[in-house]
């Protein structure tokens, strides 16, 4: 816990549990010496309400996150990843690599899993936990060969009737030589296309970072929703306020995570996400095991009505979904069309 | 190009207006640096008479080039774009957009229609780069995608000329969604058999080459062009090395197997005619 990676503006509730350790370390602590009498009035601290207080400092906290807060929390180095997810979710994980045509890019993981009883494909970014694993995963930013991959697999998933669970969480996809020279745009293009035809239930989650077309990637889905503290939008709010504000900073970055609309709750009234996963008090860092649960069981309730739908249906609401996207005027109407 | 130009971003790649759009009766050809008279270069198709450098044109000009005279017949025009953030950066988005209105008296970056190229009926979809950088908002989108299932009902050819500078970010998600919807839209096409020729030009980058200009039947791209998915100074920054010469240009793509020829724009339109007569219905 006293290793635990601090948000600033998360200082009082550090605070508040410095004092609830101390008090821990008190109670438990080695009794007064030479068997003098121990003033038997308690722990000299109140436990129970500095708990409590920490509890009301958590919700007030994160009720009231502004949207760069929340990007913050969605990059949280000990918030959960894919491979977290899958631990937690999955019984019988059986990784499958490589897109048989360049490599295997550890950015994207898929395999078989079941998640309760349901057999799916199970497809996700990995950002990577220890130094050496995040360098090997480009922090999430997978090449054209992650992308080839998750497509390979999603299209076994089809031909055996497995539905596909996706979970995003990237920055963006990898900005690179190689990246370009193998297609980078056309292996994300593919995706998409080739996702919106699928004969099979796609669900996806963004659990972290949803960032623009690496997120999208992934994400051509039937449902789509979004861990309460995760951010989804065209860009990154650095890469924004780079181009628009003409600079990154913490002010120009903070102005552009909340213009560009990219909370939960923002892409919920704008329509692009169909619901948002409540994430356990203080955020999916404090508690891995209860943003899994919440995560399964929105999962498993999404997937057992997708199954009722029959295939043709269910390719043709997908299509309807992102269809319907975008927000424009249409004036008086011409001859030709509408 | 220089060093310097290939390495610059494309957000800086907006043509400086003296240069670009030139106001004189002679101007300097950015690429050979000769002093060309305007007249002859556009009359050449916007390109540069010496150097054969390929002058960026929007999409009337563009229109007027690859359509029979007269045949274009345009649709979807009456859609207009909103501000459905309410976003706001260093200028707000509903002032840009009245500016730009103005300035280009245009709708949005996009121009679409039927038309005869050489004869042959197809459906021409032309972005337009000197509105907002061509970038792709909820208008574009929704006219890319009209035009896609348009050319599907009708079994016309499809011909869209892309150049654009990515999603548009005052649209934020709902931006990235158009994405989503052009590529499910030529999802569609693809299964009733329709034809998508994806014409690149300078510049096409970001959100829309990761979406439709990317799923093409057939790819071409206009000489030097600069095509890619992320921004050369983005990269740069990423890999803390030179790029090398001619990266992200469509002699680079064709090399690395990503478009399938390079067409100069004198030939564009009998080379769309030609793929039209193998491949259209």
């Amino acid at each position: 816990m006293s290793t635990f990676y601090q948000l600033d503006f998360e200082k009082p509730i550090r605070e508040i549990e410095q004092q609830i350790e101390a008090g821990e370390q008190a109670a438990k602590g080695p009794r007064p010496p030479d068997g003098a009498v121990a003033i038997d009035e308690g722990p000299s601290v109140d436990l129970a309400a500095l708990r409590e207080q920490r509890t009301r400092a958590l919700e007030r906290i994160y009720s009231q996150l502004s949207p760069g807060d929340v990007v913050r929390v969605a990059r949280h180095p000990s918030r959960p990843q894919t491979r977290d997810y899958i631990q937690a979710l999955c019984r019988d994980f059986a990784e499958l690599h490589g897109d048989r045509r360049f490599g295997d890019d550890p950015a994207i993981v898929t395999g078989f899993g079941r998640i309760d009883s349901i057999k799916c494909l199970i497809v996700g970014h990995q950002k990577g936990r220890s130094t050496q694993e995040k360098i090997a995963c480009h922090f999430g930013c997978a090449h054209p060969e992650g992308y080839r991959k998750a497509l390979a697999k999603m299209q076994l998933a089809e031909k055996f009737g497995l539905p596909i669970v996706t979970l995003v969480d990237t920055p963006g996809a990898y900005p690179g030589l190689g990246a370009e020279q193998r297609g980078q745009a056309e292996a994300i293009a593919v995706n998409l296309r080739e996702m919106s035809r699928l004969r099979t239930p796609i669900v996806s989650v963004v659990i972290g970072e949803g960032g623009s077309g690496g997120a999208l990637g992934i994400a051509v889905s039937d449902r789509v929703a979004m861990l309460e503290f995760s951010w989804y939008s065209v860009i990154s709010p650095e890469g924004c306020a780079a181009i628009l504000w003409k600079q990154a900073n913490e002010q120009t970055n903070n102005a552009a995570a909340r213009a560009l609309k990219l909370t939960a709750r923002d892409n919920l009234e704008l329509g692009i996400v169909d619901e948002v996963i409540r994430e356990p008090l203080g955020g999916a860092h404090r508690d891995t095991a209860g943003a899994a649960a919440n995560l399964k069981a929105w999962i498993v309730s999404q997937l057992q009505t997708l199954r009722q739908i029959p295939v043709d249906d269910l390719v043709k609401a997908r299509y309807e979904r992102f269809r319907r996207m975008g927000s424009f005027r249409q004036e008086d109407p011409e001859t030709a069309q509408e | 190009m220089t060093q310097a130009a290939s390495t610059r971003s494309w957000t800086e790649l907006r043509p400086a207006r003296k240069s670009a759009i030139p106001e004189g009766l002679w101007l300097r050809c950015p690429s050979c640096g000769q002093m060309i008279y305007r007249k002859q270069m556009e009359a050449n198709l916007h390109v540069c008479p010496e150097c054969s450098h390929h002058f960026r044109i929007g999409a009337v000009e563009r229109v007027k080039q690859l359509a029979d005279t007269g045949s274009f017949q345009p649709m979807f025009s009456n859609l207009r774009p909103t501000d459905p953030l309410r976003f706001k950066d260093l200028k707000a988005y509903a002032e840009r957009l009245t500016a730009e209105q103005i300035r280009t008296g245009q709708n949005d970056a996009v121009l679409a229609g039927t038309c005869f190229i050489k004869g042959r009926p197809a459906m021409l979809t032309c972005l337009d780069l000197t509105f907002m950088m061509g970038s792709m908002g909820s208008v574009v989108g929704e006219t890319i995608t009209r035009s896609i299932e348009s050319a599907t009902e009708q079994g016309l050819p499809l011909v869209i000329v892309s150049c654009s500078g990515g999603a548009r970010m005052q649209e934020s998600g709902l931006s990235l969604m158009q994405m989503a919807k052009t590529s499910a839209a030529l999802a569609r096409l693809d299964d009733a058999g329709g034809l998508f020729i994806s014409v690149l030009t300078d510049p096409t980058t970001g959100g829309v080459t990761a979406s439709f200009a990317m799923l093409g039947d057939v790819i071409f791209a206009e000489p030097k062009a600069l095509i890619g998915f992320a921004g050369p100074r983005v990269i740069q920054q990423t890999i803390r090395q030179e790029l090398p010469e001619g990266f992200q240009r469509s002699e680079f793509l064709l090399q690395s197997g990503l478009v399938d020829r390079v067409v100069a724009r004198q030939d564009l339109r009998s080379e769309l005619a030609r793929v039209i007569d193998y491949a259209g219905k």
